[in-house]
């Protein structure tokens, strides 16, 4: 199949970086996730990343996937193969493929690329479909199966996970399953027959993936929802994370329906705008329902206004925020975590609220659940801030717990025994001295327990004043609160690694990158001790980890250090110690651009140090 | 500030079905100018709750800001009140009324918030057919900020400093009806008579009732040049007839002549019953209406009355196939899939 070659082809099992190159809207989604599921079902640690437009159809689209054997399952960087379907887009795609590594074209139309140093290998697809499919419309869709079959062959996917995918994929339309399979065997004999197989890359089966699963944060944030009893959604579609609010949707429709009546036990609402979504999540609330908006960025400079009314007039609250690029309506299909500092301190007025930063999909599961847990004990906003690359890509990662012996913490509210028992009753009086009072829902008792909710400063009995010294009270007991909540929400992860380490403060879908980049750099004898900030407010553990290090570097994706900038802020830390180790491309940061820009400072930290010492 | 009324009153009150007295459906004591519309909306909705033997723990009163905003504070002591933040409250209305049905939801608002900064909010909340009862506190100016212009102040009408309205005013009753609300009524604050009827019918309405009440501001809006000013509304309001509300189980014992009045049959069984003055209007008709509204604007003339109804209207919560227990009282049990469902979702996602 291949000329005499001048160069060394990649030769490699189960460790490579292969990019679809398609336009959008022409079905290869569903065609590159079965080729990534089939990596995942052979056991082997696999990162799809979705790679697309804000468009509907038309413009080029991307799908990269890393398989790595040792399983690092950050973005990678390089292309070992390119399965280049989009003549727009051909030049970018060629150009990015490494020396020794392998082009994948549709030949139907010949081209010549002006790389001498890569294999090119030529499957004419649109041709195969047009001769084997009558259908104008399948003859295009099954070109994305058709290249899944031929990868199948130059690769060595065991064929028949690959069949069971589709079986599984159509079970509910299976008139689909033959023409599928038959798109797939197209590919494959075409490989068989004419070309020469496998290629260097290969895949193997390994075990490596016992208890882990495939899935998006998005939807195992929508799965959590459900768990933690959320029985309220409102919503605007807003990349990316509509799909949130549908993974919500999708498992109340199985598991939310009651079996006699039919009725559901969910209310799930599109509102009209943010503004709407996040008042409608607070009615809910206010009336004792566990409700939930999902957003991005944009929207929460929408809601901040109803923020700032939650927090104020303590109302639990449970607001995701899948980041995409900002500011303004910036990026809206890539990644970013640029969202930190606008939720922490959401809303005009001092305000602070309770972040949760999940990192991988079973947090956002985890996370989601307790949001509302967290929510109604401490009667204000939660935040479970995710992003793209964590929202809407499948992430490998261990497999959803649950205890059916738990239950649910609906925190401090008083039914009608306990208000019978009372004199009097104030809604903000602090009488445990935690910060947190006790809350009546509507219709509970006919005489006791009804007050006035308001944005407007007001005392202990809910009653509106001018009195300062009553609102600054307020605010403090608010903070006492806050105090309260650092003791409640998830700390940090915290990973020692020797003496003299510099520290790492990483949170959310850096996780990945992060935790390959200590691997590579321990290889150059820089050890670094890491800290996984897992929500703010920041409790004890955080301060410590900060305290027993001379210098840190906070990474993150965003270009203001917003993490580095909150810590800085709530804790008076100097800036010296917290360096910046910033990425905001909206591709997701790779661990060699953590690797190259520590080693960089450790060595000149190192000559310093040295020449102090001398 | 708000201040507590005195709790002892007369030992001879009349008491309704429930043992209350019309003081049991008070509230603070108002802080709005002496003499506001909207103080007299108040005392009408404790004498319709009143009469009504309605419970007041089962009322939850919803508004945003301004004027009109802070009247909740002033009826239904012992219902929770949720002040929220302008323009908003029909999105906290929406949520709330999701989360349980069982309560009678009051959403009071004023011109400033529902005809400018929350207008889509009202519109979809009637796109929604929310159940509740929607007051406007209608008085053509911004109060609390001193007297500037609302998007309902007429064009010919004029300020308190004499400057011009430049711009048309919003019809929310007719907007209302276009958008499929199925309760509409306007009425004018100063008209106990017609108001009190009016806002039972609605209570006892299921769907989205609203009430345009034109409700002048003694302070800012009630000057010879303005269209929302006691006089003004007195000499141009046109009843489209005299209305009546006849509880569930009740003889219509009114004085209308047979074949001049309109009886409405509400969700509970009960009727409304109107007085024909136009012999070709009839309030279940939306294009009827309209064109009656508008003849009637033409003529400088304010329509009142209940302008629109719709008998078959349903609500949010048969939109959304909810289930009768309200989502706020669910339990756990109903709630959380459980463990063994949860394996099941792992194994379909390896």
């Amino acid at each position: 199949m291949l000329d005499p070659k001048s160069f060394q082809s990649i030769e490699t099992v189960n460790d490579f970086v292969i990019k679809f190159a398609n336009v959008n809207g022409t079905g290869s989604a569903s065609a590159n996730q079965m080729f990534a599921k089939a990596i995942f079902r052979m056991g082997i640690p696999v990162s799809p990343k979705n790679i697309f437009p804000s468009n509907i159809q038309g413009l080029p689209t991307w799908f990269e996937v890393r398989v790595s054997e040792k399983g690092y399952l950050g973005q990678r960087g390089g292309v070992d193969i390119a399965v280049a379907m989009n003549p727009q887009s051909y030049s970018k795609d060629i150009e990015e493929i490494s020396e020794g590594g392998y082009l994948i074209y549709d030949s139907t139309w010949k081209r010549n690329f002006n790389r001498s140093d890569i294999n090119i290998v030529e499957i004419p697809l649109t041709q195969l479909c047009v001769d084997s499919f009558k259908n104008p419309k399948q003859r295009a869709l099954f070109k994305n199966i058709a290249y899944v079959g031929a990868l199948a062959a130059l690769m060595e996917i065991e064929y028949e996970v690959l069949e069971t995918i589709i079986s599984e994929q159509f079970a509910n339309k299976p008139a689909l399953i033959e023409p599928n399979i038959k798109a797939l065997n197209l590919g494959r004999d075409y490989v068989l027959e004419n070309l020469e197989y496998p290629i260097g890359i290969k895949l193997s089966r390994r075990d490596l993936l016992k208890d882990k699963i495939l899935i998006s944060g998005n939807e195992a944030a929508g799965l959590g929802a459900v768990y933690g009893g959320a029985t309220f959604c409102s919503w605007y579609p807003i990349t990316p994370s509509t799909s949130l609010a549908e993974g919500f949707e999708k498992y109340a429709k199985k598991y939310r329906v009651n079996e006699t009546t039919g009725k559901n036990l969910y209310a799930s609402v599109q509102a009209e705008d943010e503004l709407a979504a996040v008042g409608m999540a607070i009615g809910a609330n206010w009336n004792g329902a566990r409700g939930f908006t999902a957003t991005s960025g944009p929207g929460i400079s929408l809601m901040s206004e109803f923020l700032g009314l939650a927090y104020f007039a303590e109302i639990p609250l449970v607001v995701f925020n899948v980041q995409r690029g900002g500011p303004s309506t910036g990026m809206p299909t890539r990644t970013q975590q640029s969202d930190v500092l606008a939720c922490a301190y959401a809303s005009h007025g001092d305000t602070k609220h309770v972040l949760l930063f999940p990192a991988d999909p079973k947090d956002c599961f985890d996370f989601s659940a307790k949001a509302f847990d967290l929510a109604d004990q401490l009667q204000t906003p939660v935040f479970v801030v995710s992003d793209l690359d964590m929202g809407m890509n499948d992430w490998v990662c261990d497999k959803f717990e649950w205890s059916d012996s738990f239950s649910y913490n609906r925190g401090k509210v008083l039914g009608f025994e306990e208000l019978e028992k009372l004199d009097s009753y104030g809604r903000y009086l602090d009488s445990d001295n935690d910060g947190i009072c006790y809350r009546t829902y509507p219709g509970t008792h006919p005489e006791k327990g009804a007050y006035f909710t308001r944005g407007t400063s007001h005392d202990e009995y809910a009653r509106y004043t001018e009195d300062g010294n009553i609102n600054a009270e307020t605010l403090m007991r608010l903070m006492r609160k806050f105090r309260t909540a650092s003791e409640l929400v998830p700390p940090p992860i915290i990973e020692i690694n020797g003496e003299d380490s510099c520290g790492i403060i990483y949170y959310g879908s850096s996780k990945p990158a992060v935790l390959e980049a200590k691997d590579i750099l321990k290889t150059k004898d820089i050890n670094v001790d890491l800290m996984q900030i897992r929500s703010f407010p920041f409790n004890l553990d955080v301060w410590e980890f900060i305290a027993s290090h001379d210098r840190i570097y906070v990474v993150e994706q965003n270009r203001d250090s917003q993490m580095r900038t909150l810590i800085m802020a709530e804790g008076g830390i100097s800036a010296e110690i917290l360096r910046p180790l910033v990425h905001f491309t909206g591709d997701p940061i790779e661990a060699s651009y953590i690797v190259n820009k520590i080693s960089e400072r450790e060595v000149n930290y190192k000559s310093h140090k040295n020449i102090k010492e001398r | 500030m708000s201040f507590k009324k005195p709790i002892n009153h007369h030992p001879r009150l009349e008491v309704n079905k429930l043992g209350l007295t019309r003081r049991d459906y008070e509230g603070a004591i108002s802080t709005l100018c002496a003499g506001c519309g909207h103080d007299s909306i108040s005392a009408c909705i404790i004498e319709a709750c009143f009469q009504l033997n309605i419970e007041a723990y089962k009322v939850a009163k919803l508004s945003g800001i301004g004027c009109s905003s802070k009247a909740p504070a002033y009826f239904l002591n012992q219902s929770h009140g949720f002040n929220s933040v302008h323009g908003r409250m029909p999105s906290v209305a929406t949520g709330a009324n999701c989360a349980n049905g069982d309560l009678l939801y009051l959403g009071i608002s004023g011109d400033g918030d529902s005809a400018s900064i929350g207008i889509g909010q009202f519109i979809h909340a009637i796109r929604r057919q929310i159940n509740m009862v929607y007051f406007v506190e209608n008085n053509g100016t911004y109060g609390l900020t001193k007297g500037q212009f609302s998007a309902t102040n007429d064009l010919e009408s004029k300020n308190k400093y004499g400057e011009d309205n430049l711009f048309k005013p919003i019809d929310l009753a007719s907007m209302a009806i276009q958008l499929g609300a199925s309760y509409v009524a306007r009425s004018f604050s100063g008209d106990r008579d017609q108001l009190i009827p009016l806002i039972k019918g609605a209570i006892q309405h299921k769907g989205f009732a609203l009430l345009d009440i034109i409700s002048p501001c003694v302070t800012f809006n009630n000057h010879d040049t303005s269209t929302k000013s006691y006089d003004y509304i007195r000499n141009h309001n046109e009843a489209v007839g005299k209305t009546d509300f006849v509880p569930l189980g009740e003889e219509i014992t009114t004085s209308y002549k047979s074949g001049s009045s309109i009886e409405v049959n509400l969700h509970d069984g009960s009727k409304i019953a109107l007085e024909k003055v136009n012999s070709k209007f009839d309030p279940t008709n939306p294009g009827k209406s309209l064109s009656y509204i508008r003849d009637k604007s033409e003529e400088g003339k304010l329509l009142t009355g209940l302008l629109y109804f719709d008998e078959s209207s349903g609500d949010l919560h048969e939109t959304l196939n909810l289930t009768k227990t309200p989502l706020n009282q669910l339990s756990q049990k109903d709630l959380c899939p459980g463990e063994e469902i949860l394996d099941k979702i792992n194994k379909g996602l390896s």
